[in-house]
């Protein structure tokens, strides 16, 4: 039955895929991307990867679908037709393709126990970390605690990012804005915002704080909360948004999040442990690693949250300036 | 206390210290604490080299957990040299940005600038230190991503054309590496660098390994810009900001090819990539039209940005030309030359910021009659220039003579012959600079005053490194030579290291 | 037929992983460089979660009467490679507001004309 909804699923990506190659019209090659995006998380639910389809349903279909409309609303949403030779990168895909194809003659078998990939490290994490690290979602585990070095790359990656957008863009000046900005005079729609916006800061702190025993964390939290605030700036506009949640607080805050999170890294430092070493910041080694783990679920939420709305706030401060010239 | 805790320091420093520049808001002060961690990062790494010569390996487990489950980052004296190269680099780099930015950068972004470079930093580092193949990645997108930045801050509106290809080029680069490593764990079901090495040395051969070390091998080819897929670099060093151009072109290419040894050698194998994949004749043949085309392209350039940036391309040829020898001597070639570029092309950009920031132009025209007018600047130029060349009692030359050496005892005459060959168009391209600067007039009433002090100290420091390490080889060839001895050996992967390695953070 | 069940997965992720990569390197608009990027990593997230598939297996979250999970160690490095993903395009699409705004065009053989791209 997994094959078969896998196989099914997979067609769909196909033909998305192939519908983008050919588009000319952007706005319909982004709403596609945010449909390709919905039917892989759709994958990964079906493989067993909710984590991962969580994050890839909020960041996918979710924060990148709406900046790159974003863009478009910037540039324009018609690609124009060229002249290219279209044949020198069909041969460097069809050569790659070829090699990929070679590699996968060879490859374990799909979905079979026995694969390498199934015996050596990952037992131990099935095994062994509901005991060591006292959480029943092995993701969390892995993510936060065993492979918790990356997870505070990747949190320095979105700090990055935020740096980088901010240094393109800027952010938008805090200021009453002169004009009239957002879906203010939809009634319906200001109605509707005003319920869900709390809604989903409330869904975002029990994703932030649930994400040891099911789904979810602190990055997707942190898109989620993130998600709850641009819908306030799309209906309310962002000057309002901007007062709400001012753009220098959210640069501060991207900083304190890896803070937080490297904080924690140190703090293993001075109670005689290694770098990251949560076993240490407790009597019981179960209980520090939860300590641990909250802390930096804590500093990536933040992080996350902060960066996130601070490149939205950059991308809409520049729409804004375009309407306004 | 920190002792034992020094394989990390290196990561975390410019890691932390990057949101506390943020935080810290006033450029001055986000100046002087960059500068200050850097030189911080500088000394500790130099500790590491030191314990690393005398005591092998230094293997520290993150968040305690012993590899493979856990994340290791390991520094061997590979990674210590490059290390070096790295934080020194960087730390002469930001003395240096103070006063070059002042120009180049718009005030506003000062901050961001020096927040970036850390974060580039500390991604350097990262790939630089760790044990662990996919941690690996991480560390190359932070890196990344800091350097997309760093080069889009110019005030020139072609870096952000330049920029953008980069950003697509290094991305599809660091997806077929992300598609190599995944490769690796399908059928070894680890990430551990040394535990891979010890799980692939199991297989005689297999497509999905073979198709996984082709990916990685083309990925972090583009990484480093080798010839043909260089054409980001060009741009990219062109129009960044010249603190940017000397940072990244003496570092970011450097730690690409050190990902490539790495691969190579620690998680592959010699054996197996050259002997049984044949390797090493496609990396040569690059590494030979690298060193041709790119110092070709050089001498025609009329922008001295561009000539370095073509010429920077060529340097990594002789790189490459060195790990393809497939020889402990020839390893140590690539090593040395990986150290001793760094120390050139650092001053060569420097040098070039300063007289941009005096004359506005980079043009090979805006250096007619600047020997003159900027003498201490043209002295440096000319003499980072010389080492370029390969002229005796400079750093260059000790590179050329271990790669003739090493070409000499494979009985590569050919090859021997081509990497002196290769220095006669380093003569033309930057003979063509220095001629404007010392035998042509300047444009009529145009006079410019000497670079600042700021600028001129940490050139000079990268000037005399290329003489002293051109005169006194003992430092730079025994760390590169143990280096390589590591990296050959065939008991360096399996059994014994790991062994070693399972003592965790008791080292 | 048991050869097609064991690698149909891989098939069609290669293919679409090359339809995300073909997009990249032929698009001439740069937004479209950048959806094409995406796709092409989503692709390579789907092939890292196919290694980490167990037939039979349930989510990583420990719960009563399962014995046979996935493995969680596939589902930690895309959750890592997806943020990466997502910090590298919004920094490409903020580089293309800008060259959009020094440039006017975000057609890349339009710019290339008026400029000495090297």
């Amino acid at each position: 039955m997994t094959e078969l909804i896998d196989l099914v699923l997979l067609g769909m990506l196909a033909i998305t895929a192939l519908r983008i190659i050919f588009l000319k019209d952007l706005f319909a090659v982004v709403m596609l991307f945010g449909i390709y995006s919905f039917l892989s998380a759709l994958i990964f639910v079906n493989l067993d990867a909710v984590d991962v389809a969580f994050t890839e349903a909020s960041v996918g279909a979710g924060i990148s679908t709406v900046l790159m409309l974003g863009t478009l609303a910037l540039t324009g949403r018609k690609e124009k037709t060229n002249n290219h030779t279209t044949f020198l990168p069909l041969l460097v895909v069809v050569i790659t393709g070829a090699a990929l194809i070679y590699g996968t003659l060879d490859m374990p078998p799909f979905g079979d126990p026995d694969n390498p990939a199934q015996q050596h490290v990952a037992p131990r994490y099935i095994q062994d970390s509901p005991q060591e690290i006292g959480l029943p979602n092995m993701v969390t585990s892995v993510l936060a605690s065993y492979r918790g070095f990356d997870t505070l790359g990747e949190t320095a990656v979105v700090f990055a990012a935020a740096i980088g957008v901010l240094s393109l863009l800027g952010l938008p000046k805090h200021e009453k804005a002169a004009i009239e900005s957002g879906l203010k005079s939809h009634l319906v729609l200001r109605v509707v915002a005003k319920l869900i916006v709390p809604l989903t800061l409330l869904f975002a702190l029990y994703v932030q704080f649930h994400g040891d025993y099911g789904p979810g964390g602190g990055f997707q939290a942190g898109v989620i909360a993130a998600a709850a605030i641009i819908l306030y700036a799309l209906v309310f506009g962002l000057p309002m948004a901007t007062h709400v949640i001012q753009p220098t607080l959210l640069k501060a805050l991207a900083a304190i999040g890896v803070l937080i999170y490297a904080g924690t890294g140190f703090a293993s430092f001075f109670l005689g442990g290694n770098f990251l070493d949560y076993n240490v910041l407790a009597s019981d080694p179960v209980a520090g690693q939860h300590i641990g783990i909250i802390l930096i679920e804590l500093g990536v939420g933040v992080t996350v949250f902060a960066a996130m709305l601070s490149i939205f706030y950059a991308f809409a401060g520049q729409a804004e300036r375009a309407n306004i010239q | 206390m920190f002792e034992q805790h020094s394989p990390v320091l290196p990561i975390i420093l410019p890691l932390i210290a990057a949101p506390i520049c943020i935080l810290l808001g006033r450029s001055q002060l986000a100046w002087l604490f960059a500068t200050f961690i850097s030189a911080l990062g500088f000394g500790i790494s130099i500790g590491l080299m030191l314990t690393t010569l005398d005591q092998g390996v230094l293997s520290y487990s993150l968040g305690g957990w012993e590899p493979p489950w856990g994340i290791e980052v390991r520094v061997d004296a590979a990674s210590a040299l490059v290390l070096c190269v790295v934080t020194g680099i960087s730390s002469l780099v930001l003395v240096y940005a103070k006063e070059s930015i002042a120009k180049e950068i718009d005030s506003s972004q000062h901050t961001l600038y020096y927040t970036a470079h850390l974060l580039c930093l500390a991604g350097l580092s990262g790939i630089l230190s760790t044990g662990d193949a996919f941690n690996l990645f991480v560390f190359l997108e932070i890196s990344s991503l800091a350097t997309y930045t760093l080069v889009s801050l110019a005030s020139d509106k072609r870096c952000l054309t330049a920029a953008f290809r980069y950003l697509i080029m290094g991305t599809i680069g660091a997806t077929f590496i992300l598609i190599g490593v995944g490769m690796m764990y399908m059928k070894t079901g680890t990430l551990n660098m040394l535990d891979l090495a010890a799980r692939i040395s199991e297989y005689d051969s297999s497509r999905t390994l073979n198709t996984g070390l082709a990916f990685i091998l083309v990925g972090v080819s583009i990484k480093l810009a080798l010839f043909p897929l260089h054409m980001w670099l060009p741009p990219a060093y062109t129009h960044a900001p010249s603190a940017v151009s000397a940072f990244l072109a003496s570092t970011a290419t450097k730690v690409a090819v050190y990902v490539m040894v790495r691969f190579i050698f620690t998680i592959y194998g010699a054996e197996y990539v050259f002997h049984t994949m044949g390797m090493d004749t496609i990396l040569l043949v690059l590494a030979i039209v690298a060193i041709f085309k790119c110092s070709f392209m050089a001498t025609v350039q009329s922008n001295v940005k561009t000539v370095l940036a073509y010429s920077s391309v060529a340097q990594i040829g002789y790189m490459i030309l060195g790990i393809s020898l497939v020889s402990t001597l020839g390893l140590t070639a690539g090593l040395l030359h990986i150290f001793n570029h760094a120390l050139m092309k650092g001053a060569l950009f420097m040098a070039v910021g300063a007289v941009l920031l005096r004359t506005g132009s980079v043009d090979i025209k805006a250096f007619q009659g600047l020997g003159k007018q900027m003498p201490l600047t043209m002295a440096a130029f000319t003499i980072a220039g010389l080492s370029i060349i390969g002229v005796p009692l400079t750093a260059g030359f000790v590179s050329k003579w271990y790669l003739v050496t090493a070409a000499l005892e494979q009985q590569e005459w050919t090859v021997a012959f081509l990497v002196l060959a290769g220095s006669l168009l380093a003569i033309i391209y930057v003979g063509r600079i220095l001629e404007a600067a010392y035998f042509k007039n300047p444009a009529e009433g145009t006079t410019y005053k000497e670079a600042p002090l700021l600028m001129l100290i940490p050139l000079w420091i990268l000037v005399f490194a290329n003489i002293y390490f051109g005169i006194d080889t003992s430092m730079s060839v025994g760390a590169a030579d143990t280096a390589a001895q590591w990296l050959t050996q065939p008991s360096s992967s399996p059994a014994t290291a790991l062994s070693v390695n399972m003592g965790g953070a008791t080292q | 037929m048991s050869f097609i069940v064991d690698y149909y997965n891989y098939w069609i992720v290669v293919f679409l992983m090359m339809a995300g990569f073909y997009i990249v390197i032929s698009a001439n608009n740069l937004v479209k460089k950048i959806v094409g990027l995406n796709i092409f990593q989503t692709s390579v997230f789907m092939l890292y979660i196919s290694i980490g598939n167990v037939s039979g297996g349930s989510a990583p979250i420990v719960a009563d009467g399962i014995t046979r999970y996935s493995n969680p160690l596939p589902h930690v490095l895309i959750l890592t490679a997806i943020v990466v993903g997502v910090a590298t395009t919004s920094v490409g699409l903020a580089l293309i507001v800008r060259i959009k705004r020094a440039y006017g065009t975000v057609e890349e053989n339009e710019f290339e004309d008026k400029d000495d791209l090297i």
